[in-house]
């Protein structure tokens, strides 16, 4: 019995200790490295044939620098403040259209609900890639949008949507839609219907009900909407190099850029160590914020 | 469970005895004629894989990560030098290439600049970067006498501030936009000074503003499109875009001009990784590509010159007769080259293209 627990709680620390930790400190290790006309492209490597005297020398050849760089060129940190700046609009966007079509779905008939969510669903069978490369032949200056809105007669010169920030908020919404309706809809799925009633009952008019009585008690599904979308559009690459311009600033094309134009290992690494910390460290103090809150309510 | 196991290993058998008969090539995008991938299969009995990429760069990183899988890779000069001095690729044993007597020593004694001796590759295409343009969609921007042949059409503000409105492309390539740019005010365009490229800033910045994007590979299909009137691109990808407008017959009408200030002369080479899976592989298919006949093929269909003495007579008279295509003598003395970047001098190249295309 006992054997079985300690199995059932190593299992996720394993998952976490392989698929995470270990790749992190890989990771870390190139960030603190130097570079190299070499396969791979950095130094020193561990040779552990070497002994400790080579094991000893490995972590004296790794230093810093790479970090101290980032804080001395202005384009890293304008990248990471753009990127938060995009995420956070995209999210907050995502969720001004998921919203309504979460409770839409929540409040409309049992027997329609698997097909609605059926609907939501479905665009994930198709390439991710191949619904990106769509929108450029929708909001391309001779694409489906433009042409429409000429042949309505709104507007006499096409609109430039494509290789603008707007694309990439499009782009952003619309692939991670899904991630915000679904975590919504299930906490609005829950949701007593009664407790409404009972607001109503006692006076509430609908509007005030679903502010006092619905948006509360989706809180967590909105919270955690927020993060599956906020999260990776934050270090989103595909949309913002597809449909976004020269002028979008995004941390994960800077990353690109040190990767593959200057073929700088190290400082791409740092980079995505530090995008890494500045994710979690917020996400563990709002986790920290919540527990306590839970617990303050109890 | 035990079955299952059993198939595993049949699997993992199955798939090593597989790649005994596979080739894997990786070659830039729309860079041959596809009906040549089917003839090799047939002629040698050996499964063609074949992956394409856009950029230099995306090439370079999985070749120095080691372990890319691929028996055949096509780097540009520039490219190819640093990674031989990395250790990415195995010296060629010319016996295994009995088609070598096609080359073109022209070509070679230009290839050895960065592959002395052609010690490790052999060459594929080569072309010039130049203007493509839209050139009814120009002149009525620009007007009749509009500078298509010079660089004053990208570089100068002023006339860019005007065709903004119909949509100018760049490579996304600094090693080549800034040399570009550096012949534009009159310095080294292989200058490795890093005060002297920091002059293009002031040229690259004034234009910026009015390029819609910079890629390198949709403007084939953005100038076909009439989506943009000019691309500063590569000639054979303009070409091509040319021929597709012709054949969509939508009115648009592609003219690929090397720049008369100068053009780059650029060289695609095929070269075995150290760590191909499959080198004999490798050989039959560079041998392949050799065969005069095959490389016509190839060329009659990219539109790029090659690096093949032999397949100029069966080159068609749009390919060999273009001069856009093989240069005459005199051009091709206007045509310069570029060397390798050191990894600081890469740093800054890279710096400041990240601020042409940012901003920042």
């Amino acid at each position: 019995m006992n054997l079985r627990r300690v199995t059932l709680i190593a299992l996720p620390y394993l998952w976490l200790l392989g698929f995470f930790l270990v790749p992190f400190l890989i990771v870390l290790k190139i960030a603190l490295s130097d570079t190299a006309v070499a396969i791979p492209p950095y130094t020193p490597t561990l040779d552990l044939s070497g002994g400790w005297a080579a094991i000893r020398d490995f972590f004296g050849q790794l230093d810093f620098e790479n970090f101290t760089w980032l804080t001395e060129d202005e384009l890293y940190w304008k990248s990471y403040l753009s990127s938060v700046r995009i995420a956070a609009i995209s999210t907050f966007i995502t969720l001004l259209v998921g919203y309504p079509i979460a409770y839409a779905m929540a409040q409309s008939p049992d027997e329609w609900r698997p097909t609605l969510m059926m609907l939501v669903i479905l665009p994930f069978w198709t390439s991710f890639l191949i619904r990106v490369y769509a929108w450029i032949g929708i909001l391309s200056n001779e694409g489906f949008l433009n042409q429409f809105l000429l042949w309505t007669g709104l507007i006499d010169t096409p609109l430039t949507i494509m290789n603008t920030t707007t694309a990439v908020y499009v782009g952003i919404v619309y692939t991670y839609l899904p991630f915000m309706i679904l975590p919504i809809y299930a906490a609005l799925e829950k949701l007593d219907g009664s407790l409404i009633e009972a607001a109503e009952d006692l006076g509430c008019s609908r509007l005030s009900a679903f502010w006092l009585v619905t948006l509360p008690l989706s809180r967590p599904g909105v919270i955690a909407g927020c993060f599956l979308v906020f999260i990776p559009a934050l270090g989103e690459f595909v949309i913002p190099s597809l449909l976004g311009g020269s002028q979008t600033l995004m941390i994960g094309k800077v990353l690109w850029e040190e990767f593959f134009s200057n073929r700088d290992w190290p400082v791409a690494s740092a980079v995505a160590v530090v995008l890494l910390l500045l994710l979690i460290i917020p996400i563990v103090l709002f986790q920290k914020n919540q527990q306590r809150q839970q617990e303050a309510e109890q | 469970m035990k079955f299952s196991w059993i198939s595993l290993a049949a699997l993992i058998a199955a798939t090593g005895a597989a790649s005994a008969e596979e080739v894997r090539v990786y070659n830039w995008s729309d860079y041959i004629d596809e009906s040549l991938l089917s003839k090799f299969e047939e002629e040698t009995g050996v499964d063609l894989i074949y992956d394409v990429f856009d950029s230099n760069e995306v090439l370079e990183t999985k070749m120095l990560a080691g372990g890319s899988g691929y028996d055949i890779v096509v780097p540009t000069g520039t490219f190819l030098e640093r990674q031989i001095s990395a250790g990415v690729f195995q010296p060629l044993d010319y016996d295994k290439l009995p088609n070598a007597g096609n080359l073109w020593d022209v070509i070679r004694d230009r290839t050895a600049k960065y592959d002395p001796e052609n010690q490790y590759s052999v060459n594929y295409m080569w072309g010039t970067t130049g203007l493509g343009v839209n050139v009814g969609k120009v002149k009525e921007v620009l007007g009749e006498d509009a500078p298509i042949d010079s660089l004053d059409l990208v570089f100068k503000p002023e006339n860019m501030e005007k065709l903004a409105s119909c949509g100018v492309m760049f490579l996304d390539a600094p090693t080549e936009m800034i040399p570009a740019a550096l012949k534009y005010i009159g310095e080294d365009p292989d200058s490795k000074d890093p005060d002297v490229i920091a002059k293009t800033e002031e040229v690259l910045m004034g234009v910026r503003p009015y390029v819609s994007k910079f890629h390198s590979s949709e403007y084939i299909n953005a100038l076909a499109n009439g989506d943009i009137c000019v691309a500063f691109g590569w000639s054979g990808d303009i070409l091509q875009a040319r021929d597709r407008a012709a054949e969509a017959d939508n009115g648009v009408e592609i003219a690929y001009n090397p720049p008369k200030e100068g053009a780059l002369m650029w060289f695609d080479q095929m070269a075995i990784p150290a760590d191909a899976p499959n080198p004999e592989a490798a050989y039959k298919f560079l041998n392949f590509i050799m065969d005069a006949q095959n490389m016509a093929t190839a060329s009659n269909y990219v539109y790029y010159a090659n690096g093949n003495k032999a397949s100029q007579d069966l080159l068609n008279e749009d390919v060999i007769g273009d001069p856009a295509i093989y240069p005459s003598e005199a051009t091709m003395e206007n045509l310069y080259s570029v060397t390798a970047y050191d990894p600081k001098v890469q740093r800054v190249v890279t710096r400041l293209w990240t601020k042409i295309k940012s901003g920042t």
